[in-house]
């Protein structure tokens, strides 16, 4: 089990090392950073079927007790995330080797990818706050470096936006940090959670809600959200479509995991998550509206798909929290497969702005398929895995009797479709543009892993059932904060 | 000896947070770094707030500051000096591409600026025509009181608007 808790840290950055060694020979680099990607797949499905039959599992790393040494441990929904993060991941690596362009030209895409990798593994994992604040800074680093890999004028800029707001973020959770450690003596998540108790409740909430400001920045949540429409758009599409499907998630997973971990049930901020999670979703799909290019749309997307799991958490039910599970495990596969199709759509037609496509239809059938599968999700058309997340998370919702944020999720949902269709009608249907005719054939290499994750978010839709019975069981382990308690500290 | 930290903590933290809202990014740099050494201090101080070593002789637990909050700092400096670094480096790559130390602007910000801007010349055209429409209109009723009629259909021609 220690093993299987470790080796999606440890591997990597291991990996990572190996690829700046073998930087010369760009087989090698691939075969590696593959390689690694597999086994990390292999590992974290090993590590989900454990949990899930057999309830957490913690593993003090250095042998040190819980509350001093370093703790990775692993619930239902970390494990989900896991491995989810884990196929897109590997997905998106065989979609930027066969598009060429920042992997081909950059050393240093292979080794950032995987330290990258190992961040996001070690957010998921990480039973302790300052390990999460070291494990977002290994993320957030690699991130920069893929962001600016071009080093072009307009990617300067961006990056310049997104470094800067991370760093305001990262100093924050600093300061967070210090200030628990002085209000409770200790930021193992599992041990706060018991010694928050005694600290005066103005103390706890201005806590957890200073941790709120500092996830809700890196989540992109309402009104943080600013920074991610600039920044997202100019990476190269294989990097845009990593950020866009999992950076976000990994602060949705810290807001999920604080928020119920460290407050006791009758503390938790439901007015407020919820009235975050309705100006989430109203202000990013409004924003989508007003755009008018492929990347720029799905960027605000990201924002408004960010409220509906923030409504989950808010509701602090059982089928709210996993109805929000289930939606952040459809919304990353989605996600990233619309921006891999938007770097389908460029290549193919050497722009992603709406008013110069057309007719993609007639010229390139495959991708209007990948594109109109996802899309018609995202927006929730049954019986696709939007609709079941919302579905999921609109009874949830109706059960608490909370009828303005189903109102505003509903309304949001058919805005989102109204501009899914602008993206269809302006880039599919309508007369061919003249160049569209004379393109070489896309390759193998980018369309394969699109559409491994199409069928893979048709699978999520079409096994349903058993992907929110565990969804379930997720929440009531989530919101259940004894469960957690008992695996770090033991009984 | 506390107070005078957190009020270190505080001018820092002030400080920073001023230059990070200034517009060269030089600045915006030095900012985040203060801000940073502000959190860090801040953890330091969370330590508790007797001057002990840490591991240094020997005695009772009670005796020893808590080693923990070190760690951390250390951690989060070398994690800030790294990220600084990467930031002069972008900032550097940033004047070398535009031979300017001022953040940019939004290419939003500028679109909405210039519609704007389109907006109130149309604005300001529809005015002009409606006064020059008025000044006519009452021309034309002084004309029509005081003037033949065939010199008002020559008033009327030579407007071209």
């Amino acid at each position: 089990m220690t093993a299987l808790l470790t080796l999606p840290v440890a591997l990597p950055l291991a990996a990572a090392a190996l690829s700046v060694v073998v930087g010369r020979w760009r087989t090698a680099q691939r075969a590696v950073g593959l390689m690694t990607l597999t086994t990390l797949l292999g590992t974290s499905v090993a590590l989900l079927v454990a949990v899930d039959r057999d309830g957490p599992e913690a593993t003090q790393v250095g042998g040190w007790p819980a509350p001093f040494g370093i703790t990775l441990v692993a619930d239902r929904l970390a494990a989900a995330m896991l491995v989810v993060s884990m196929v897109m991941l590997l997905a998106v690596l065989v979609y930027a080797i066969g598009q060429g362009g920042e992997e081909r030209r950059h050393v240093g895409f292979h080794p950032v990818y995987l330290a990258l990798t190992a961040g996001v593994a070690a957010a998921f994992l990480t039973g302790d706050l300052f390990n999460l604040f070291v494990s977002f800074e290994v993320m957030l680093t690699s991130s920069y470096v893929l962001l600016t890999l071009g080093a072009r004028a307009d990617q300067v800029r961006s990056g310049m936006t997104y470094v800067v707001i991370s760093l305001v973020a990262s100093a924050l959770f600093l300061t967070a940090l210090g200030l628990t450690y002085a209000a409770a003596g200790t930021v193992n998540i599992a041990d706060l959670a018991v010694r928050l108790g005694d600290v005066p409740v103005g103390v706890r909430q201005a806590l957890v809600l200073l941790l709120l400001v500092v996830f809700g920045i890196k989540a992109a949540i309402f009104p943080l959200f600013f920074w991610l429409p600039d920044s997202y758009p100019t990476a190269p599409t294989a990097i845009t479509a990593v950020f866009a499907g999992l950076l976000t998630k990994v602060g949705i997973y810290a807001i999920v995991r604080s928020q119920t971990a460290l407050l006791p049930p009758g503390d938790r901020p439901e007015a407020l998550l919820l009235a975050i999670a309705a100006a989430t979703m109203l202000v990013g799909v409004l924003g989508a509206i007003a755009q008018n290019d492929v990347k720029r749309i799905l960027s605000f997307h990201i924002v408004s798909q960010i409220g509906y799991m923030v409504m989950g958490l808010g509701l602090f039910t059982v089928a709210g929290v996993a109805g929000a599970v289930y939606y952040i495990l459809h919304h990353i596969i989605v996600k990233t497969t619309l921006f891999l199709t938007g770097g389908l759509v460029e290549r193919w037609a050497g722009t992603g702005h709406l008013d110069r496509l057309g007719g993609l239809v007639g010229t390139a059938p495959v991708i209007a398929v990948l594109f109109l599968l996802p899309a018609l999700s995202l927006a929730g058309i049954p019986p696709l895995s939007g609709f079941v997340a919302k579905l999921a998370l609109v009874e949830a919702g109706l059960d608490q009797g909370w009828w303005l944020i189903v109102t505003v999720s509903l309304v949001v949902s058919l805005l989102t479709l109204f501009s899914m269709t602008k993206i269809w009608t302006g880039a599919f249907w309508g007369e061919p543009e003249p160049a569209a005719d004379t393109q070489p054939p896309l390759p193998v290499g980018m369309l394969a892993p699109t559409a491994a994750l199409v069928a893979l978010s048709l699978a999520v839709a079409l096994f349903a059932g058993p992907v929110y019975g565990f969804a379930e069981r997720a929440a009531v382990d989530l919101l259940d904060a004894s469960v957690y308690q008992r695996t770090v500290l033991g009984p | 000896m506390t107070v005078v930290l957190a009020a270190a903590a505080a001018a820092l933290f002030g400080c920073g947070t001023y230059l990070l809202l200034q517009r060269q990014l030089t600045r915006v740099i030095i900012g985040l770094a203060l801000l940073a050494h502000g959190a860090n201090l801040l953890i330091v101080l969370s330590a508790g707030s007797r001057g002990e070593p840490t591991f240094i002789g020997s005695g009772a637990a009670e005796d020893f500051l808590d080693p923990l909050p070190q760690a951390f700092v250390l951690t989060a400096i070398v994690i800030t000096f790294g990220v600084t670094a990467f930031l002069l480096a972008l900032a550097y790559r940033s004047w070398v591409l535009t031979h300017d130390d001022e953040v940019q602007d939004d290419i939003e910000d500028r679109l909405v600026a210039r519609r704007t801007a389109a907006e109130d010349v149309e604005d300001a055209l529809a005015a002009a025509a409606e006064a020059d429409r008025a000044v006519r209109e009452l021309a034309d009723s002084d004309a029509s009181a005081t003037e033949p009629a065939g010199h008002r259909a020559a008033l009327g021609h030579e407007t071209p608007r």
